[in-house]
């Protein structure tokens, strides 16, 4: 694996909110084909390190790399479009749009289209059908006509997960997506997932919470503590290590054991 | 042909479908149903403000920028237009220069404006706006020589567009207010009644001027129709609801409200210029003021923001109760005065109050219609037919085309 070249790359990545170091000189690669879950207890600094990658925040110092081009100075629309993808923890949709409509803006984006304000948005039928597709995966095709801040917050993670398919990234960056989901619809999501990992090009980065859930989808767990990467590597073996036991785990479990 | 000139942007309430019409039709026979002076002056400008509330409304309702500086771009296109027609002549040339000049000139500060301060905090641009506005209104007052000051300047029309510029027979309207005011007033004379409703028209160079503000106005509104319902509009809604959001989709949010600010001021621009090609004659007070900013921020808002026929039926309806609430008061004031008990306030009703009363007017619609008229039709509409069918809420994006064309 580590022959090839990584798609994306964070190079002693750091940012300092006043005297807060949230992440503290993150150094680490992702090669295609594999899901690496990135776990560690709350405020560990899992959601600003991908801020970072997916360019809402810049970097106190150090780097990030896509295919080796540093774009850690780039704002986020333009990461989007060189194949950043991101799938919030706190749900953020088009509140007042219907989920179609949501769906259509994500795939849309691909297209190159928004400059475009002579035709009818309504006539893009191949945009229409794609966003059907992705809505269908999702489990939300007899929604599609419901206004998003309308739909129940099960129904409102999927589209936060349909979103990030519809934009077809390189790089897959889901943030907790099954938080607050149901039981029988956290299957839906994490099959999706497993799809996209199946693809030998794309790349998924996963921040989850449920042990159980990072052990069988994982090709490779990441820690982090208090901002700093503190274990790295196979599922098992990271799992086992003493400073991940001692870090996270316990506390983690016994949260995931009460829920 | 209604579906691709709409751009598939139906009314979506039978009662806002039946207001348009009327709308148009008594914009388009306008000068031919309604007599006298005040009525012909009101439909100049309902057409004018029509154009420039929904251009606003591209802003506001759109995309959530709120800029102070639309009335500045109007005012470039009033006063280039003037000033060209005053240092080149009264010809079409001297229209055409100073339109392309203002226009020019909206589009380089609007750009400029958009890009600097549009990066940062809404809040600012709204600031950068005001002061901005602020300043050119001064420069105005300042610059007599070339605007008349506080005075303002005729705007010296070329013959085609002004009152001497006519066919020898005058036309003949027929007076709609006149004839049914007839009808209550004396039922029994209807021959009568209704022959006196007949009146003239002077077929001259300004119901010609009426007519082609009318049909810029037509285009333009038809083609920000289209606008907003192109990809283009859909980011706009994007960036409205969640330009976080939008940018992590990978749109460039900065670009499109720049975009949508000189689109926005470019149009305003253009009502200027049919302003002071309308009204001949413009001052700061009728330009640039203050006070016209936020009336047409309250037909934006009255008539429903990011609805566009919005525009419509706010400037119809403030420009309507602007002229003739007035009128109005006065009538209730003076019938006041007679009534003893009710005398002491009258004052409060003379007609110079009917911003008070406007105002009061307003509080109450925002309170009960916080959407607008048409947000507040369109949701009626809809809980009918959900009532009916059991429909599920929200807008229906997508019909399958049906090709009219
Ligand atoms: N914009 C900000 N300004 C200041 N502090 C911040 C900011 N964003 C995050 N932090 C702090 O950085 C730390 C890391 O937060 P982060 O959200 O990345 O944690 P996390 O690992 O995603 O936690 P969780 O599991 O709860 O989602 C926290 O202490 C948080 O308070
Ligand atoms: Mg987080």
């Amino acid at each position: 694996m580590a022959s090839e070249n990584p798609v994306i790359e964070t190079r002693d990545l750091t940012i300092q909110f006043g005297g807060h170091v949230a992440v503290n000189q993150v150094s680490c690669a992702f090669y295609p084909g594999t899901l690496t879950s990135i776990v560690g207890p709350n405020g560990a600094g899992k959601t600003t390190w991908f801020n970072l990658i997916s360019g809402q925040l810049r970097p106190t110092s150090g780097q990030v790399l896509l295919h080796g081009e540093d774009i850690s100075r780039l704002p986020a629309p333009t990461r989007a479009d060189k194949g950043l993808g991101r799938a919030f923890q706190l749900t953020n949709l088009f509140p007042n749009l219907t989920v179609l409509e949501n769906t259509r803006l994500a795939v849309a984006s691909r297209y190159n289209i928004g400059y475009n304000f002579w035709n009818m948005a309504a006539r893009r039928q191949d945009i229409t059908d794609k966003a059907m597709h992705y809505l269908t995966q999702v489990k939300l095709a007899h929604r599609a006509d419901y206004v998003a801040n309308g739909l129940p917050h099960g129904d409102q993670r999927k589209l936060e997960v349909g979103l990030l398919l519809a934009l077809e990234p390189e790089v897959f960056m889901f943030d907790e997506p099954t938080a607050g989901m149901s039981v029988d619809e956290v299957p839906i999501i994490l099959d999706l997932i497993a799809d996209i990992k199946a693809r030998e090009d794309k790349v998924v980065l996963l921040v989850e919470h449920k042990m159980d859930v990072v052990r069988s989808l994982s090709d490779r767990i990441v820690v982090l503590h208090n901002g700093e990467l503190v274990a790295d590597g196979e599922p098992a073996e990271v799992i086992a290590s003493p400073v991940v036991q001692e870090a996270y785990l316990g506390a983690a479990q016994d949260e995931t054991e009460q829920a | 042909m209604i579906h691709s000139l709409l751009s598939g942007d139906y009314p979506r309430s039978r009662l806002l479908t039946v207001l348009l019409i009327a709308i148009f039709i008594g914009l388009a026979l306008g000068p031919f149903l309604f007599s006298g002076t005040v009525a012909f002056r009101t439909m100049g400008l309902i057409v004018v403000f029509i154009l420039v509330v929904a251009a606003y409304d591209l802003m506001l309702g759109y995309t959530h920028v709120v800029s102070f500086a639309h009335l500045m771009f109007f005012g470039f296109g009033a006063y280039g237009v003037a000033m060209a027609l005053d240092s080149m002549g009264s010809n079409f040339t001297a229209i055409a220069v100073g339109t392309g000049a203002s226009l020019l000139a909206s589009i380089v500060v609007a750009l400029l404006l958009g890009l600097l301060s549009l990066r940062v905090k809404a809040i600012f641009f709204a600031l950068v706006t005001l002061a901005i506005a602020f300043s050119f209104m001064v420069l105005v007052n300042q610059l007599y020589t070339l605007t008349g000051g506080e005075d303002g300047m005729r705007v010296a029309v070329p013959r085609e567009l002004g009152p001497a510029f006519r066919l020898d027979e005058p036309l003949t309207g027929f007076s709609l207010l006149g004839w049914l005011w007839g009808v209550v007033t004396n039922p029994l004379g209807l021959v009568e009644v209704t022959r006196e409703a007949f009146f003239d028209v002077r077929a001259n160079g300004r119901l010609l001027m009426y007519y082609v503000s009318f049909v810029i106005t037509l285009v333009l509104f038809l083609g920000m129709l289209r606008l907003v319902n192109s990809p283009f509009g859909r980011v706009l809604l994007a960036i409205r609801e969640n330009e976080f959001r939008a940018e992590a989709l990978g749109y460039r949010t900065v670009y499109y409200r720049t975009a949508v600010v000189v689109l926005a001021s470019a149009l305003a621009t253009i009502g200027g210029v049919m302003f002071a090609l309308v009204t001949r004659y413009i001052t700061p007070e009728s330009t640039l003021d203050f006070e016209l900013a936020v009336f047409v921020l309250l037909m934006c808002v009255i008539g429903g923001m990011g609805t566009l026929y919005g525009a419509v039926i706010g400037a119809t309806v403030f420009l309507i109760a602007q002229n003739y609430l007035q009128d109005l008061l006065g009538v209730l004031s003076g019938w006041m005065e007679h009534v003893p008990v009710l005398a002491m306030a009258a004052p409060l009703f003379g007609s110079d109050r009917w911003l008070l009363w406007f105002g009061v007017l307003f509080v109450l619609s925002v309170y009960f219609f916080p959407t607008g008229i048409v947000g507040q039709l369109r949701e009626w509409a809809a809980r009918r037919s959900r009532a009916g069918e059991e429909l599920v809420e929200g807008e229906k994006v997508d019909e399958p085309a049906s090709h009219g064309a």
